[in-house]
């Protein structure tokens, strides 16, 4: 890739990176943050994103951080209180910055719709509004040096005499900044033909020299075709730190006797500048400057300053502008300072996922390996057997590790929803707080992007249908504002979510009602206030006709449970009438290795991912019963669920087994609904390294994957929502 | 041997603008992420000129000029002060701190590198 290219993607990668920083910053100072470094880091990320969006020559994206960036500057220098609506504009205004580093990005320069009105807003609050600083353009077209101001009154004329005449003395501040007059020389010199005079007058006797002062000065004559401004722009470092005159050669003649005895020829006047002018202070005497020669002219002062101590003023090293390093390291941005310098890389994911992809194949050699050394009968404290003990142990070990390499916080995810809740609440007009927690907790990349989605979806849900209205609220004595929880933590080796809301929790009786109409449970069904609640899950519960611009989108709960159970979680909702509602997924923490139940079913060894399995049971002769054809239900706890052979399913028997000979699994699939998978036994429970059977071969229906077992064999993983609803069309055929 | 620049910016992609800038016109580059960061890779790599942001996390230009010039070791380094801050008062207590000239963000690689080369012998 062209390198611009790619430090252009870097860009737009940091951008987004400091558009978190900037939502992040501006919530939590909202919440009561008074930390200055939120501010400045909230300052710094709208800085940074203007710096680069100017090197790109974004004129959009530069114009409105401009004004933003103002407005923050005014915040910052205490100008502008960071009072809560000042806020609420500042997210708005972060909102639509993150439009435009997304237009950018998709090389659409243009302006934002909104970015208009936002940037009066932003202007109002720093005060300068209407008449102002169309800022941006002017500071930002102009990417050269600065020009300096020239007092030009003797502004070299065509007809009149080329050259000027250049006094130039140095103060001791030149020095200290790190300048060398001999530098500014000879970059003179390369303005064309000059002639140099040194004026050593001023050098005081050995005893008497200051090493920190500065006693020489020069007088250069140019004779050549050079204007005044490059000269002065030679000295545009050292404004302010030097006597500097530029006089047009002709008129000054008489000056330049002045100097005239201490005059000698340019090389040597060179040469004298150079080993002169540095010593003071420039140049530690352990370290020459590169270009200087050691011999010519020993200068008088420089063996003074090795003797002396050149630090002038303070002898302790001074201290950073507010704090000390240590203070400023505890206080600085999160990100910064967890990461340290150098302390993360970035690695290509294809790198990690082949990594990942061996180590599975690496535990599933060391599993076969395991079995056969027990085969081969070996004494369980035979060198053998513990060396390969050892081996299990890393190779656990290794897994483990590179498992957290896919790991990354929830953040990413959990970063997008302050936004969402913003918008959402101002669309149905309700005030809307959202706090999360856990936001450090760790799961594999794949869980993390798959979880946005539905995320999305249960936050719009929350404060759409969860959430009361602000008179409903203050009737029932609530704050006007609604609050909506997201949650992240480890529990027993798994993620779990939840998203909760302080709203008046699920109507039961509308729910039920609604599940009635639809015709999704008998009028007369008995249900628990949980199973009313877990209604809303089932599909083609929601339906088109209370699809509201804001949760609907024709999506209902049931498939945000579908695609929580594709990543092989679950989900439940529990609620409390007047209090408030949550949502509780749990995930698993990778999707490359799987819980499993190694089960049988005609001689095939299969396994069926755990976190689908409710119960197991033997079932009794008198609970199950035929539908006619193979169809068959088994009765469980009152209720009648069907019964699905696993070895005819997929087709590896014609007649089914007689269910008593078989284990059943009680299955809760798709939309919640429940089936019995009959096998013919179990074998145990485990964790397999999951091998997709698509890439490998094709998809077959009512198989997700495969995976590799201890003795080498491959064992297909189930999917059992497909089994279980191809059986349910089978049923019906046949009932 | 090439003359080592060390730069110190908080940005990804101005560090990385810098150092093809930089590269390009034959320079070592080493690279820091803050002041404090900055002074531990100044400690490491010797470099001959220092290029440095004003606003970053930890230890900001200003801090981090005041510490180089209060070094004996390392007060004789130039120091250049890159900012996108065209206002004079963020230059002039660049220039308080110690800073031996400035440049504009964003920067043209040409005049960069020039100004480089004119505080640097």
């Amino acid at each position: 890739m062209d390198p611009l290219a790619a430090i252009r993607e870097t860009f737009f990668q940091e951008c987004e990176e400091q558009l978190a920083e900037l939502e992040s910053g501006l919530l939590a100072m909202e919440s009561g943050d008074q930390d200055p470094e939120t501010l400045n880091a909230v300052f710094r990320a709208v800085h940074s994103i203007k710096g680069g969006a100017g090197a790109f020559q974004l004129e959009a994206l530069i114009r409105f951080a401009h004004v933003f960036e103002t407005a923050m500057d005014e915040m910052r220098s205490g100008r502008l209180a960071a009072t809560d609506p000042v806020l609420k504009t500042m997210l708005r205004a972060a909102d639509v910055l993150a439009d435009l580093v997304r237009k950018a990005h998709g090389g659409d320069d243009t302006e934002h719709p909104l970015a208009a009105g936002l940037a009066e807003e932003l202007k109002a609050l720093s005060g300068v509004a209407g008449a102002d600083d169309e800022g941006g353009e002017e500071d930002w077209g102009d990417f050269e040096f600065q020009p300096m101001a020239v007092a030009m009154d003797g502004a070299p004329e065509a007809e009149g005499p080329a050259g000027f005449v250049v006094s130039f003395k140095p103060r001791a501040d030149l020095y200290a900044k790190a300048n060398e007059a001999a530098l500014l020389l000879r970059e003179l010199t390369r303005l064309g033909p000059a002639e140099v005079e040194l004026d050593a007058h001023d050098v005081p006797p050995l005893a008497e020299m200051d090493p920190e002062a500065a006693y020489l000065s020069w007088r250069v004559t140019m004779t050549g075709e050079v204007d005044e401004t490059s000269i002065r722009e030679v000295f545009e470092f050292v404004d302010g730190d030097c006597e500097l005159d530029v006089s047009p050669l002709g008129g000054v003649q008489a000056d330049a006797e002045g100097a005239a005895d201490a005059a000698f020829d340019l090389s040597a006047l060179l040469a004298q500048a150079q080993a002169d002018a540095p010593p003071p202070i420039a140049v530690a005497p352990d370290e020459p400057m590169p270009e200087l020669t050691p011999e010519p002219a020993p200068a008088p002062v420089s063996a003074p300053v090795v003797a002396l101590n050149p630090t002038p003023a303070p002898a302790a090293p001074p201290v950073a502008a507010n704090e000390t390093p240590a203070e400023a390291q505890a206080a600085g941005g999160p990100r910064k300072t967890e990461a340290g310098a150098g302390a993360t890389i970035r690695v290509d994911l294809d790198r990690v996922d082949r990594l990942i992809d061996l180590v599975g194949e690496l535990v599933i050699n060391q599993a076969v390996l395991a079995q056969r050394v027990m085969e081969a009968g070996l004494a369980r404290a035979s060198a053998v057997a513990m060396g390969l003990d050892e081996l299990e142990q890393l190779t656990r070990e290794i897994q483990d590790s590179v498992m957290a390499i896919r790991a990354q916080p929830v953040k990413s995810v959990f970063q997008r929803m302050p936004r969402l809740v913003r918008e959402v609440g101002a669309m149905v007009g309700k005030p809307v707080r959202l706090v999360t927690e856990g936001e450090g907790t760790e799961v594999d990349k794949t869980v993390i992007e798959r979880l946005a989605d539905p995320l999305t979806h249960m936050i719009r849900n929350a404060i759409d249908h969860g959430l009361e209205s602000p008179e409903k609220r203050a009737a029932a004595g609530k704050p006007a504002e609604g609050v909506v929880k997201l949650a992240a933590f480890h529990r027993s080796g798994r993620i779990v979510i939840e998203v909760s809301d302080d709203g008046g929790g699920i109507n039961r009786e509308r729910v039920k009602g609604i599940a009635i109409e639809k015709g999704l449970i008998s009028a007369e069904a008995q249900l628990s206030d949980e199973e009313i609640d877990n209604l809303i899950f089932m599909p083609g519960f929601s339906t088109a006709a209370e699809v509201s611009d804001i949760s609907g989108r024709g999506v209902g709960m049931d498939v945000v449970r579908r695609s929580i159970q594709a990543l092989g979680g679950r989900i439940t909702i529990t609620s409390r009438p007047g209090k408030g509602s949550t949502f509780t997924m749990s995930l698993p923490l990778t999707l490359a290795v799987l819980d499993g139940m190694v089960v049988s079913a005609h001689g095939q060894t299969l396994v069926a991912p755990i976190t689908a399995i409710v119960e197991t049971l033997q079932p009794k002769a008198e609970d199950v019963h035929s539908l006619g054809g193979h169809a068959r239900v088994i009765a469980i706890r009152g209720g009648f669920v069907p019964l699905i052979d696993v070895g005819m399913a997929l087709g590896y028997r014609r007649d089914p087994l007689e269910a008593t000979q078989g284990v059943a699994l009680l299955i809760e699939g798709e939309g919640g609904s429940r089936a019995a998978l009959l096998v013919d036994a179990i074998q145990g429970q485990r964790q397999v390294v999951i091998k997709s059977l698509e890439a490998n071969y094709r998809q077959v229906p009512g198989v997700a994957a495969a995976t590799i077992l201890g003795d080498g064999r491959v064992a297909l993983i189930l999917d059992i929502d497909t089994i279980v609803t191809v059986s349910r069309g089978d049923m019906r055929k046949a009932s | 041997m090439s003359m080592t620049v060390l730069t110190v910016d908080d940005s990804r992609t101005m560090r990385e603008m810098l150092r093809l800038a930089l590269a390009d016109a034959g320079f070592r580059v080493v690279q820091a992420e803050d002041g404090i960061h900055g002074l531990e890779v100044l400690q490491a790599e010797h470099p001959q000129v220092i290029v440095t942001d004003i606003n970053m996390p930890r230890m900001d230009g200003f801090g981090f000029i005041e510490e180089v010039r209060g070094d004996q070791r390392y007060r004789g380094i130039p120091i250049l002060v890159l900012t996108t801050e065209s206002d004079a008062e963020k230059k002039n207590r660049a220039r308080m701190a110690g800073a031996t000239g400035w440049i504009v963000k964003p920067f043209n690689p040409v005049k960069l590198v020039d100004a480089i080369r004119r505080v640097a012998a």
